[in-house]
């Protein structure tokens, strides 16, 4: 318990102390809200689909918390880079608590990350329909966390150097994140895509976030809490299974 | 305190390290010598259960180090080849991390981070970060932090690489006075044969994986008939050089470096 402990509180002091990764990580969900939120928003509304910036702003959030839970995981590159890594596996404590510990700071910091950009979102004209969703809209933060940490340990457990990195980034982040739906309203596409957005776990995220927040939904609030528990759950153990076998 | 027997670590087609057998005794100073690429790290990883070995069988404090890899873990403390600190976390808050690591409970984490602090000559600097810390202190503040849970075996493995001559002489004073005043096993790792020398009880020599000459540094020059340890590792290991392939932790490095350097 005390090994998931300091985890958590290392994640935590790093993200404090870390003045350029905060202000990079506010900055970017920053600019696409800003910059698509008003530069679509026109065309969004003469389609007929209402207020873009509403529409969008779950999206952002969401791919905040995906960015940042994700990528704490595949930090765990830097820490086998930099050596940090040999001196938690070779501790005589089981590996399980290193990987919870270390999961649950970046999920934490994940969450943080994304209501800090949550207020962004308000102060550029963002409103809740229902307002006392946005307790439900933290547990569906958190779920988006953990699911995407949790990942993010399985991958940054196999990931040896930066071109994996790259690959990585270009093949899994950015297509979780552009078929989410976070831009675009996910009625109506072709199958294809249709397809691919229900495999993609931040598209449930993202839509329970709207539903609880919005009242409009694609999948349904119940399912969308289902698939990502139930995601969480198997990321968490291939997470756990990665981590066990690193060898260094 | 240390027994290793018939140690085999093969990669593929590889033999890394092939039947090495030796045995540290209890308070000792036993350096580990050998080229780049004879199989030193490979066995330093083998015997702090990183690496599973091929076959044969180690035993740590008589404890088999294959059965039971969590209590062997808290016997030991280890200084790794490169750099295992965390930049971003302060001295004292390396020290507390190890110390929740290694169940050490809270009053004495605090006694001994002081202790040791001050002894490895850290202690004004204990809330700065890592990272601000020049090589050499990284490397003080690595080696006391190996000796935080009080191991009753410390491995370092070349902890003077890149160290400046006074530092050099510091670290293996400071390293000294612990193995007396603590009782610690010391098994080490060295390029600077003048160091091995001055510093071990008993050396071994490794090459190709295989070990080809143990003892006192004394007996070892002796039975050569040469007047330096250095002289009696060339006359063993013959003087072609080595080849090792950088692997991708280099490259990183090397990138990280580069980065750094574009910062400023």
């Amino acid at each position: 318990m005390k090994v998931v402990y300091i985890l958590w509180l290392r994640e935590m002091k790093r993200y404090v102390r870390s003045r350029v990764q905060l202000m990079v990580s506010i900055g970017q969900p920053s600019v696409y809200l800003l910059a698509l939120g008003f530069g679509l928003g026109p065309v969004f509304q003469r389609a007929g689909n209402g207020n873009y910036l509403q529409f969008m702003a779950p999206g952002v959030i969401g791919m905040t918390v995906l960015f940042a839970s994700i990528f704490s995981g595949i930090g765990l590159l830097w820490d086998r880079q930099f050596g940090f890594l040999k001196e938690m596996l070779v501790a005589p404590v089981p590996r399980l608590g290193i990987m919870v510990g270390r999961a649950l700071g970046g999920a934490m910091v994940a969450v943080i990350q994304g209501l800090l950009v949550a207020l962004v979102c308000i102060a550029a004209g963002f409103r809740p329909v229902h307002w006392a969703g946005a307790a439900l809209a933290l547990v569906f933060m958190i779920l988006i966390a953990v699911v995407f940490a949790a990942l993010g340990v399985a991958i940054g457990s196999n990931l040896q150097d930066m071109q994996g990195f790259q690959l990585i980034m270009t093949f899994l982040v950015m297509p979780i994140f552009f078929l989410s739906g976070a831009l675009f309203p996910l009625q109506g596409l072709p199958t294809a895509l249709s397809l691919l957005t229900s495999i993609d776990p931040l598209a449930y995220g993202i839509d329970g976030m709207r539903s609880v927040l919005l009242g409009i939904t694609h999948f349904g609030a119940a399912t969308d809490l289902l698939v990502l528990t139930g995601a969480g759950a198997v990321l968490l153990v291939i997470g756990a299974y990665f981590f066990s076998r690193i060898e260094i | 305190m240390i027994r290793a027997q018939n140690l085999v670590r093969t990669f593929g087609s590889f033999t890394a390290v092939d039947h090495v057998s030796f045995e540290v005794a209890r308070g000792e100073i036993f350096a580990f010598l050998g080229p780049n690429g004879a199989g030193k790290t490979t066995t330093i990883k083998m015997l702090t259960t990183i690496l599973r070995p091929t076959s044969g069988e180690i035993e740590l404090d008589g404890l088999n180090v294959r059965a039971e890899r969590t209590e062997v873990r808290k016997r030991f403390g280890i200084v790794f080849q490169d750099p295992s600190l965390d930049g971003d976390l302060t001295a004292r808050e390396n020290m507390e991390f190890h110390g929740v690591l290694y169940h050490v409970p809270h009053g004495l984490r605090r006694q001994r981070t002081e202790e040791l602090l001050k002894r490895f000559e850290l202690w004004e600097r204990r809330d700065d970060q890592v990272k601000k810390f020049s090589g050499g202190m990284k490397r003080r503040l690595e080696i006391a932090r190996g000796f935080l849970h009080t191991p009753k075996i410390l491995f370092l493995d070349e902890p003077t690489l890149g160290l400046d001559p006074q530092s050099r002489n510091q670290l293996w004073s400071h390293v000294k006075q612990v193995n007396q005043t603590e009782k610690v096993t010391v098994f080490l790792t060295t390029h600077y044969m003048d160091e091995a020398d001055r510093v071990a009880d008993r050396v071994g020599v490794i090459d190709h994986g295989k070990i080809v000459a143990q003892g006192t540094p004394q007996a070892i020059k002796e039975s050569l008939g040469v007047e330096s340890l250095e002289d009696a590792f060339l006359k063993l290991t013959g003087s072609a050089i080595r080849n090792e392939s950088a692997g991708s932790a280099d490259q990183l490095r090397q990138f990280a470096r580069m980065w750094d350097r574009g910062k400023r």
